[in-house]
């Protein structure tokens, strides 16, 4: 054998035995903490939505770290994991992450995918742990007797569009108006762009206005068919759910053809800035409709700036503070601590909170406007309510506005049509408890 | 039929944006038989260099394209000396194998300059609709494709009229022949491989222009693949052909067919216009005959 | 000293034909797979869960692969398209007849798959190399397109369905380990029918086909009924990994799960791990599921203070360097440097 054939496999074995070392260290802590993980995606396809969320929740958690010094003096232990928006990814995260931290570990999970949420959905319930789908997910997760581990706080993809038809009646001066009107549906084709259909069609066969299905094929960086298409519909209205690049391919082809983007009304995931941002002047008058304030005009800001900014410990870069995706961040955290911290009113203060614990607390969880407003955080983060029955916990969204340089507010929060909803959400949520055999709970 | 036309002529001029991916391809494949998946990461790489430079360190556009070019006539010395040279003779699969080691590392190098959030790149190509009768064109897409087809132009004239045109022809007819007569393959490489970041800086320019630079523009290559099958691996006016054609096709199929069997078929109905022909002539329009030996 | 043949002698035919002629291999396999039934008693859920699962079931869409590229030549980039088929069919079979035994529905799923790899297998016929691999991303998006449309989700509101439950002979496969052990059964036992098949009359033709189609037509090997069968056999094996991946490892069936870049992800494996060799199948899946966790993982153990997107950005960087390192040190893959090593043993310790 020649030398250098050694050398080759010397080589080959290298990274082998370095992984090996590596396997045998592990992570040391000094104080109880509560560990939360935080599944993220800042690299990949979509990575410029999962960017800001991410800067946001880390914000959020430093920010009541350094602040109050935790929950009740509970600090916070945060531990991101890159998923780059993959299924598989985002169940090795889950793995890995599960049995992390102080006592049981992790208690409450938000994946930040549609994808991995289903995959995660039985071993959360496996596993005791409570997922947190902040809009996405499975929007029959809402039926509370059936999921009691999932949350859907604050609100659903089927909500939101009650919320967006309520808006076009609104403007159409009453839902007695829409007869004879043309609404399009514009969507990703996939599981995602098709969840708000059957709500659509419902509101079309009762108002008799006509409800034109468009698939986009993902990710959608050519349009020109599609939109050529909606533009000979004459549509009076437009309802977008796309995802990634495909919203501001969307808004700047619709732009280019002369459909007036004031008409478009993005659903909750075509709503960040970077379904706006790239399409530049295009998207002017674009609308979309989403589930807490836009910009950064909020008590809490002054905290952040105070605490997590100015000492130079923010996430990223910073050019992400005041995004909707950033600010979905904060609130997402801003939920899971309430959470906690209403489970340590229960099962006493400053402890660090299991899986039994966290399970409770939100199952009743209750953040009233006054309590948003002692967090700075009034008009940002919606109210919520849960029970039993429900875990959307009321649903509110608004619809905002995109002036070409930043979101405006053009509605207050409103309420969705839950007469509406709610029966799609139990019916399917019946089916998947046949199909899986989940004890259907019992609630008062 | 305005309609028609209006679909058709969308078609036509999405397609030479296609073409402008493809023909990264074809240079390097057409130079030296290695399918070149990397392509795609070159035109994103491209794309983030010259937003990431005019946006975050405020390096003026016509400063920063050039830089970029000089950036990527660097990618290709150091993928000659790194990549190709150690893998010389090797054969087809591998090299391919080697192209995708070096789409991963292009990305990767690009994230780490500039993160993966999305940027605007604007060079000032205008917007504005243009109305004949009741059909709509756009200025973009009408730019767009005029540089596609100047730039096969000038390549074509480069391959003709210049020296190191005629020295990339004859590396291409026959390796060995070439270097026979003196031609060296490295330099010869890093020149095909210059001039295919070059493409790209042009690709990503007018890409970027459309989607934002974002990670995702690398899936552009799909939509970039099935034109480069059509025209043949080897042709670079056949590049420009097989767009038309793709693209015209794609979009028609959307509009009349969609509807009727559910929509969203743009993306694999390119491939089964290719595959079709492919049957029928399986190097593709204007693709070198294969001829086998024993 | 330890790895040498010397004194075993062949008296038959049959012995001097068996899969492993060395009694040391056989003894290394034996013990490579009690190691494997052993391991999750050993070690912890995640590692079964999320490095072990994955890395079998890739290891058969690699198998299935490396069946189609490296024995028989022809480059396949419908690998996601495949799985998704061999999903889709066997949780359609199962759903809408469910006294179907659930082995019996992952088998015809895996047929379907076979069908579908036949039906995009025929413009092989004329079309080779890139041409051919690129035409192959039409079952890609033509199928992952299809299995989206409401009639294979069963018209659910929601589009992504749960695959149901494994059960045989009231063994219910719901843990980690039940998990691991099932697909480790399905793997080892296909492993072994791939070995044999490229082995025999089949395999051979193959490579016949692989290494000079022209020559091999002349010589009286029908190359479509060599070409397609490889394509069917492929198919199989690649839907199959398709059934464990949603089965075992999601726990759900999406089309879009099996995108174009899971089939660029079994490629590299095949590739990497080296054309033509089972073997290679599976240092190669391991490659590709393992090394990005690993490089993950890394900065957080030597205690690097970097973000987690810059942590993936290198993971990226470091993985495209590492492809490329690992083809410049061996461009037949890893199963060629394993070769290597068990040359070296043989003269050990005294080369000459």
């Amino acid at each position: 054998m020649t030398k250098s054939m050694t050398r080759k496999l010397a080589a080959a074995g290298l990274g082998l035995i370095v992984g090996l070392t590596g396997m045998a260290t592990a992570q040391a802590q000094s104080e109880e903490a509560q560990y939360l993980p935080s599944l993220v995606y800042r690299t990949g396809p979509y990575a410029p939505s999962g960017v800001g969320f991410a800067d946001g929740f880390s914000d959020y958690v430093t920010l009541v770290n350094e602040r109050d010094g935790g929950i009740n003096g509970v600090p916070i232990e945060l531990e991101e994991c890159e998923t780059a928006y993959s299924n598989d990814r985002g169940a090795e995260c889950y793995e890995r992450l599960k049995n992390r931290g102080d006592g049981d570990g992790a208690t409450v999970m938000a994946p930040l995918s549609t994808g991995i949420t289903y995959t995660l959905i039985p071993r959360t319930r496996e596993d005791n742990i409570v997922l947190h789908t902040m809009g996405y997910g499975r929007a029959d997760a809402a039926y509370g007797p059936v999921m009691d581990w999932v949350f859907m706080v604050p609100t659903t993809y089927w909500s939101s569009t009650t919320v967006t038809m309520q808006h076009i009646a609104d403007q159409e001066g009453g839902w007695e108006n829409l007869e004879g009107k043309t609404i399009v549906h514009a969507f990703h084709d996939s599981a995602y762009g098709r969840e708000p259909l059957e709500v659509l069609r419902g509101y079309a066969e009762e108002y008799g206005f006509t409800l034109e299905e468009m698939a986009i094929s993902p990710p959608g960086v050519e349009q020109r068919s599609v939109w050529t298409q909606i533009r000979r519909m004459q549509p009076d209205w437009i309802s977008l759910f796309g995802w990634g690049v495909m919203n501001p391919t969307a808004i700047r082809t619709a732009n280019s053809m002369g459909i007036d983007v004031s008409k478009i009304i993005g659903g909750i995931y075509a709503a960040q800035d970077d379904a706006v941002e790239p399409a530049g002047s295009a998207a002017e008058g674009y609308k979309a409709v989403t589930f807490h304030g836009p910009g950064s005009d909020y008590p809490v800001y002054d905290d952040l700036q105070e605490y997590v900014y100015d000492p130079g410990l923010a996430a990223g870069d910073g050019s992400q503070q005041g995004k909707i995706a950033y600010n979905r961040g904060l609130i997402n955290a801003a939920y899971i601590i309430e959470a906690w911290r209403q489970a340590q009113q229960e099962f006493g203060e400053g402890e660090v909170m299991g899986r039994e614990e966290t399970k409770w607390a939100w199952n009743q969880l209750t953040i009233t406007e006054e309590r948003t407003e002692e967090l700075g955080m009034k008009g940002l983060m919606p109210p919520v309510d849960v029970t039993c029955r429900d875990h959307e916990g009321g649903g509110l969204a608004l619809i905002q506005q995109w002036n070409g340089e930043s979101w405006e507010q053009v509605t207050d929060f409103m309420e969705p049509d839950m007469e509406r909803v709610f029966p799609l959400y139990r019916e399917s949520a019946l089916e998947y408890a046949e199909s899986e055999g989940v004890e259907v709970k019992e609630c008062d | 039929m305005a309609f028609f036309i209006e679909v058709l002529v969308g078609g036509l001029l999405a397609g030479l944006m296609y073409s402008l991916v493809a023909l990264g391809f074809v240079l390097i494949f057409k130079a030296s038989g290695i399918f070149n998946f990397a392509q795609a990461a070159m035109v994103l790489f491209a794309a983030m260099f010259i937003a990431g430079m005019s946006g975050e360190w405020g390096v003026p556009l016509w400063l920063a394209i050039p830089i970029t070019i000089v950036l990527m006539i660097g990618v290709a010395w150091v993928v000659e000396r790194v990549v190709l040279r150690p893998l010389v003779n090797q054969e087809p699969i591998v090299m391919f194998m080697s192209t995708i080691g070096i789409f991963f590392c292009l990305i990767g190098i690009a994230e780490i300059f500039w993160g993966s959030s999305s940027r605007t790149l604007d060079v000032g190509i205008p917007r504005d609709p243009i109305f004949v009768g009741n059909m709509l064109f756009q200025t973009y897409d009408l730019v767009a494709g005029g540089i596609a087809v100047v730039l096969v132009l000038l390549l074509a004239a480069f391959a003709q009229w210049t020296r190191m045109g005629r020295v990339l022809r004859a590396v291409a007819d026959d390796h060995q022949a070439a270097q026979a007569v003196g031609i060296r393959l490295s330099t010869v490489w890093v020149v095909v491989w210059s001039i295919a970041g070059f493409v790209a800086v042009v690709a990503g320019v007018v890409w970027g222009g459309n989607l934002g630079v974002q990670p995702v523009m690398v899936d552009v290559a799909f939509k970039a693949l099935p034109v480069l099958l059509l025209g043949g691996l080897t042709s670079i006016p056949g590049a420009i052909v097989a767009g038309l054609i793709i693209g015209g096709g794609e979009a028609l199929a959307e509009v009349y067919l969609g509807p009727i069997i559910g929509g969203g078929i743009q993306d694999w109905f390119a491939y089964m216009i290719a595959m079709a022909f492919m049957v029928y002539r399986p190097e593709g329009m204007f693709g070198e005959k294969i001829i086998e030996r024993i | 000293m330890i790895y040498r043949e010397s004194g075993q002698f062949k008296t038959t035919y049959a012995a001097d034909q068996a899969m492993l002629p060395i009694l040391q291999d056989k003894i290394f396999v034996l013990a490579v797979i009690a190691l494997a039934v052993a391991l999750p008693f050993l070690v912890s859920n995640y590692v079964i869960q999320a490095l072990l699962l994955p890395f079998l079931i890739y290891s058969l869409a690699a198998i299935g692969l490396n069946i189609l590229v490296g024995y028989c030549g022809q480059i396949s980039l419908g690998t996601g398209g495949f799985m998704a088929v061999g999903a889709f069919a066997a949780w359609n079979i199962l759903t809408r007849m469910p006294e179907m035994p659930i082995l019996v529905g992952f088998v015809l799923g895996a047929l379907c798959a076979s069908g579908a790899g036949v039906l995009f297998g025929l413009p092989a016929l004329r079309i080779k190399g890139f041409y051919l691999a690129v035409t192959t991303l039409a079952a890609q998006f033509f199928l992952v397109w299809l299995l989206q449309r409401p009639f294979f989700v069963d018209y659910s509101a929601t589009g992504v369905i749960s695959a149901q439950e494994i059960q045989l002979l009231g063994w219910t496969v719901d843990s980690g380990i039940d998990k691991y052990l099932f697909a480790l059964a399905v793997v080892v036992i296909m492993a072994l029918v791939a070995k044999n098949l490229v082995r025999s009359s089949t395999g051979r033709k193959w490579m016949a086909i692989r290494d000079m189609d022209v020559a091999a037509e002349i010589i009286g090997i029908r190359p479509m009924m060599t070409k397609l069968k490889a394509f069917a056999v492929s198919s199989f094996f690649v839907g199959l990994a398709g059934i464990l991946w949603a089965y075992l490892y999601l726990g759900q069936l999406e089309a879009n799960a099996f995108d174009i870049y899971t089939s660029f992800d079994v490629l590299f494996m095949v590739i990497i791990g080296g054309l033509g060799s089972i073997l290679g199948s599976f240092l190669g899946a391991a490659f590709v599921v393992l090394v990005p966790i690993f490089l993950n993982i890394v900065p957080g153990w030597l205690g690097l203070p970097l973000d987690t997107a810059m942590v993936s950005y290198i993971e990226v960087f470091t993985f495209g360097a590492l492809i490329i390192f690992f083809l410049i040190v061996e461009p037949h893959g890893l199963a060629r440097l394993w070769t290597i090593a068990k040359q070296k043993l043989r003269l050990w310790p005294f080369p000459y």
